[in-house]
């Protein structure tokens, strides 16, 4: 006699002929569709996602626009070279430096008969941004005669490159370093928990300041390092934490009575338990990266060819740093991108919380 | 006499109590202290106590989710017994076909990632049993039998969309689906609402019956265990001081424990009487119990002879009714 | 404590919604009770039958998304419904207090155990009581539980979970209410300790004549504590009456069932009838009685009309169509 019992609410049905992997693949299905309902209810998560998506076209734009309108002589962001011819009035002391150009310059650089009151073209390095003409530059050339904008939208695929390799390096030490010691106990618990110890114990950037000083980082180079310093830190021990709450569930001993060894235990209950805050503080990861590039790069520590923080190295190391709001197309739109690409994959990280863990959901 | 399906013998597990960082330990935790039983095959045990006494610590051992400290827990296979407290590898994967779990937490021990067909085909997928589309069909026929059907419409679906009581019956199914001889099931009711406690413990018997499975059924609840089993152990502190047929155990009770327990145990009559439960004092802990009665701080009756005297021995006192009392 | 033959509690009609975002959760679907001075009533049902929500509403202890949509709670006359939460929290722990499930986790780790009895005292008897006073006052309290005084001093990590549930009811008791609730007050606690503080709750009640609403899912402990029986099903009141009449003759059929499918040591081993099927979802519970989807007894008229609670008996009230149907004997089948 079967059970009167009510049928659960409607989900993913299936004969028993239909192959398993398509099941799998409903389900998943299934499963990001919810997920990203409670994902999208948080307005955070959304602007961060929306900014990402606008950089994510920043990136692909780059590309397209070198192949179709723009000549890499001009607007290529590192042998590019353009110039702009503009109109300066001579006076006795500047007020405005985009418009005018002081006597004792004037005369030494070009005319040493020019005077107060007259206008004379010269090249502009760097220049305004200037919207006519055959080659308009939106956002103004650097001090080098490079354009702004190109090295703006070349600079993130750089930057999202970066973040992918660190994240991705890091939630894979720090998953593994965590189960591992969760699960095993003993000397291996001691020994990474002992190592991610003096990792905690090392300042970040001030180790990477003295490793690009020492050797030739490149960029995946340096996603590699962040990711090893990161995974081995503070986020494995996060990570054990959880396999830790895992390991007590009666559903490892279940699967263990069931016959499972260490192998299967691992895989398939305890990793899958904690891959969602391994992704959650691979969100977190990206935005440090970010971060630590940009400085690495101002401080001119990494051979790389371009990078926002390059942008902002160039206008210091010509002497534009301080040059308040004349000069701002120099130092604005890159930090403006570092700043707000490491904020969205925060904003990211910050509603991603909410779906991993169910208890800061709203009733 | 037939060969029992699991015969216990000295049972024991010791917790050390003190570990600094290089001292040897020198207290331990008596949790179970040398224990023995029987269980044949097809039949169902209960085993009763309160928290504390080492209910739980045994069924760990028989499911060797836990290693026992010492003692043989002896598993009958064709003719011959194995003593699983300590086998090979090899062994080992033969054991865990033959004896299963079935858990308290109906909520916590179904990985909430894995779909219900994952969860209950487990013990087929690990151990390499029959095909992906006869692992389908096993757990098909298993979902029907406890219950779920049709069971297109929960094999892909996740612990949270169902209900405590279709939980657990999910927990039997898998229990069940490896064909195993012998199944510890510990408070496998406890946590479910009481109206539906009576259908899950149906299920129990009638599977049982029709799998030829024997139960060890752990559980605090003497009406409870009543109701499941044949016989009843009653264990206090780490040992078992009466095992006997349920109903002779509840009708004529030896032991001053298991008088007490069955007097404290509130009958659903307002009419009905309880005899005065007749026990001294709490619960305590057997840290390095001195080697008498364990008993003897609660007991009513203790006499000379018990305190100068080891504990007493479970003796059989008539018609495979055991005590463990000198003044029986 | 006299009492003038006047109720002590009269709730009626109480319906009460839960707001969520899901939809409003019918949580207490009018319920319907007279509590004299000194008597104990019993509330037995299962998980999101109502019996908690009714606890919480009345000490205004409702969660706050509780919407109260009709009915009344008096207390010696007074609606409890209507007060604001500052009269409220006067009243609470003076005139009635609770004892909560899980309630040997609700003391405070840091204080001792007597301060926090202290406190409570301090905030609701007014004038407010001597040192000694206070001191006396709690001593005698915790020999009423059976606890000693000395352990006033301790900590609440050194008492036993029944200990520290018996100290609960000692402060529950300590502001002299006149009426206590107990939510499943022993189900966390092993067998024998229960049956000392089911003893200690009986010795208390006779000594101060306070009433006793004890709720529970044990019907065991029901039937040795209580006098009257209130059994709950889906947010409804389904049978109301004598604790002895309820259980010897069972009207409603989910009474009926939840009796004969109950183990127990004594009588029959194993002739009990199971309850099919589960509790309903209270976001869209059954149209008509609430009970019928489960019960052996249905008729068309329960599935479309939602029963009265009729008195069948003097004091013996049931909700349900078809109550004349209902077997004399428990176990016997439909």
């Amino acid at each position: 006699m079967t059970d009167t019992l009510a049928p659960p609410s409607p989900g993913v049905e299936a004969t028993l002929h239909d192959p398993l992997w398509r099941v799998r693949l409903r389900l998943m299905r299934r499963s990001l569709k919810l997920n990203w309902k409670l994902f999208s209810a948080n307005r955070i998560g959304l602007i961060g996602l929306t900014i990402i998506a606008i950089f994510a076209v920043m990136a692909i734009a780059h590309p397209i626009l070198m192949a179709t309108q723009w000549s890499a002589q001009i607007y290529h962001p590192v042998t590019g070279y353009d110039a702009p011819v503009v109109e300066k009035l001579v006076v006795d002391e500047v007020t405005d430096p985009l418009t005018q150009i002081d006597v004792a310059t004037a005369r030494i650089q070009l005319n040493p008969f020019i005077d107060v009151g007259e206008t004379l073209s010269i090249r502009s390095q760097p220049a305004p941004p200037t919207f006519s003409g055959l080659t308009p530059h939106y956002l103004g050339t650097d001090p080098l005669g490079r354009d702004i904008l190109s090295q703006l939208l070349y600079s993130t695929r750089a930057a999202f490159f970066l973040g992918v390799i660190a994240a991705v390096v890091t939630v894979f030490i720090a998953t593994a370093v965590g189960s591992a010691s969760a699960y095993f106990g003993g000397w291996i618990d001691t020994l990474l928990m002992r190592f991610a110890d003096l990792i905690l114990l090392v300042p970040l950037l001030p180790v990477l300041i003295v490793v690009s000083a020492l050797f030739d980082i490149s960029l995946p180079l340096l996603g590699l390092v962040i990711g090893i310093l990161s995974g081995f830190g503070g986020t494995a021990i996060i990570l054990k934490s959880q396999a830790l709450q895992v390991k007590v569930k009666p559903f490892i001993d279940a699967a263990r009575i069931a016959g499972g060894g260490h192998t299967h235990l691992i895989f398939r209950h305890i990793i899958p338990n904690v891959l969602p805050l391994s992704f959650l503080y691979m969100m977190f990861t990206v935005t440090e990266a970010i971060s630590l590039e940009a400085t690495l790069s101002f401080l001119g520590l990494l051979s790389i060819p371009m990078s926002w923080g390059i942008m902002i190295n160039v206008a210091s190391s010509q002497g534009y740093l301080l040059s308040g709001t004349d000069y701002w197309w120099l130092l604005m739109p890159a930090g403006l991108a570092v700043s707000m690409l490491a904020a969205s994959f925060f904003l990211v990280g910050r509603a991603l919380d909410e779906v991993v863990n169910p208890r800061l959901r709203h009733r | 006499m037939t060969l029992p399906l699991l015969k216990v013998d000295s049972l024991t597990k010791l917790f050390p109590v003190q570990r600094g960082l290089f001292r040897k330990p020198v207290e331990f935790v008596h949790a179970v202290d040398g224990i023995s039983f029987e269980i044949g095959s097809g039949q169902s045990l209960g085993l009763v106590g309160e928290s504390g006494c080492g209910k739980s610590t045994t069924g760990r051992m028989l499911t060797r989710l836990m290693d026992a400290t010492s003692g043989q827990i002896l598993l009958a296979d064709n003719g011959s017994p194995v003593d699983v407290a300590h086998i090979t590898r090899d062994g080992m994967r033969t054991f865990r076909r033959r004896v299963q779990m079935i858990f308290q937490d109906p909520y916590e021990s179904m990985n909430p990632r894995r779909t219900i067909f994952d969860t209950v085909a487990e013990p087929l997928t690990v151990q390499g049993v029959g095909t992906v589309t006869e692992r389908e069909e096993k757990v098909a026929d298993l979902l029907r039998l406890v219950g779920l059907s049709p069971p297109e419409t929960f094999l892909f679906r996740y612990p949270h969309e169902l209900s405590g009581g279709q939980r657990q019956r999910i927990a039997i199914a898998r229990a069940l689906v490896i064909d195993p001889s012998f199944v510890v099931a510990d408070e496998p009711t406890s946590m479910l609402d009481v109206s539906i406690r009576i259908s899950i413990m149906d299920l129990m018997l009638k599977l049982g019956d029709e799998f030829d499975v024997s139960y060890l059924y752990i559980t605090h609840d003497l009406a409870v265990a009543r109701y499941m089993c044949d016989r009843i152990a009653v264990m206090y502190l780490g040992k078992i001081v009466e095992l006997a047929e349920s109903e002779e155990l509840l009708s004529n009770p030896l032991h001053p424990y298991t008088k007490a327990l069955l007097s404290a145990v509130p009958v659903p009559d307002p009419s009905f009487k309880r005899a005065p439960v007749e026990i001294k004092g709490g619960i305590g802990k057997a840290i390095n119990p001195p080697p008498l009665c364990r008993f003897i701080e609660r007991c009513p009756w203790a006499t000379d002879v018990c305190h100068h005297n080891d504990h007493p021995p479970l003796e059989d006192k008539g018609g495979g009714h055991y005590v463990a009392c000198y003044l029986v | 404590m006299t009492s003038n033959g006047k109720p002590l509690l009269e709730v009626e009609g109480l319906v009460m919604h839960y707001q969520t975002k899901r939809g409003q959760v019918s949580a207490i679907e009018g319920v319907t009770f007279t509590l004299h001075h000194g008597e104990s009533l019993g509330l037995v049902g299962e998980s999101g039958c109502g019996k908690t929500s009714v606890a919480m509403s009345l000490m205004g202890l409702a969660a706050d998304n509780a919407r109260y949509l009709s009915g009344q709670i008096r207390l010696e006359g007074e609606n409890l419904l209507a007060l604001s939460e500052d009269e409220m929290r006067r009243r609470r722990w003076k005139s009635i207090s609770m004892v909560f499930q899980g309630a040997m986790n609700s003391w405070n780790p840091v204080y001792r155990v007597g301060d926090q009895i202290r406190e409570a005292m301090d905030l609701h008897i007014h004038p407010k009581l001597s040192e000694a006073a206070a001191k006396g006052r709690m001593a005698r309290l915790f020999e009423m539980v059976g606890l000693n005084p000395a352990m006033l001093v301790r900590f609440p990590h050194e008492f036993s979970g029944g200990m520290r549930q018996r100290a609960v009811i000692a402060m529950a008791l300590s502001c002299d209410p006149k009426l206590i609730i107990a939510d499943e007050p022993t189900t966390a606690l092993d067998v024998i300790v229960q049956d000392q503080i089911l003893k200690e709750l009986k010795k208390i009640q006779d000594q101060l004549g306070m009433a006793l609403i004890y709720i529970s899912h044990d019907i065991a402990v029901i039937a040795e504590v209580t006098d009257t029986i209130g059994v709950m099903y889906a947010g409804k009141l389904v049978e109301y009456g004598s604790t002895l009449e309820v259980f010897h003759r069972p009207r409603h059929p989910y009474a009926y069932l939840l009796l004969s499918s109950t183990p127990s040591i004594t009588g029959p081993r194993r002739k009990l009838a199971p309850l099919e099927g589960e509790p309903p979802n209270l976001l869209d519970p059954p149209s008509g009685c609430r009970f019928h989807p489960r019960c052996p007894f249905v008729t068309d008229q329960c599935r479309t009309e939602d029963p009265p609670f009729i008195d069948i008996a003097p004091g013996h009230k049931v909700a349900c169509w078809n109550w004349q149907q209902v077997p004399v004997t428990i176990g016997a089948s439909a």
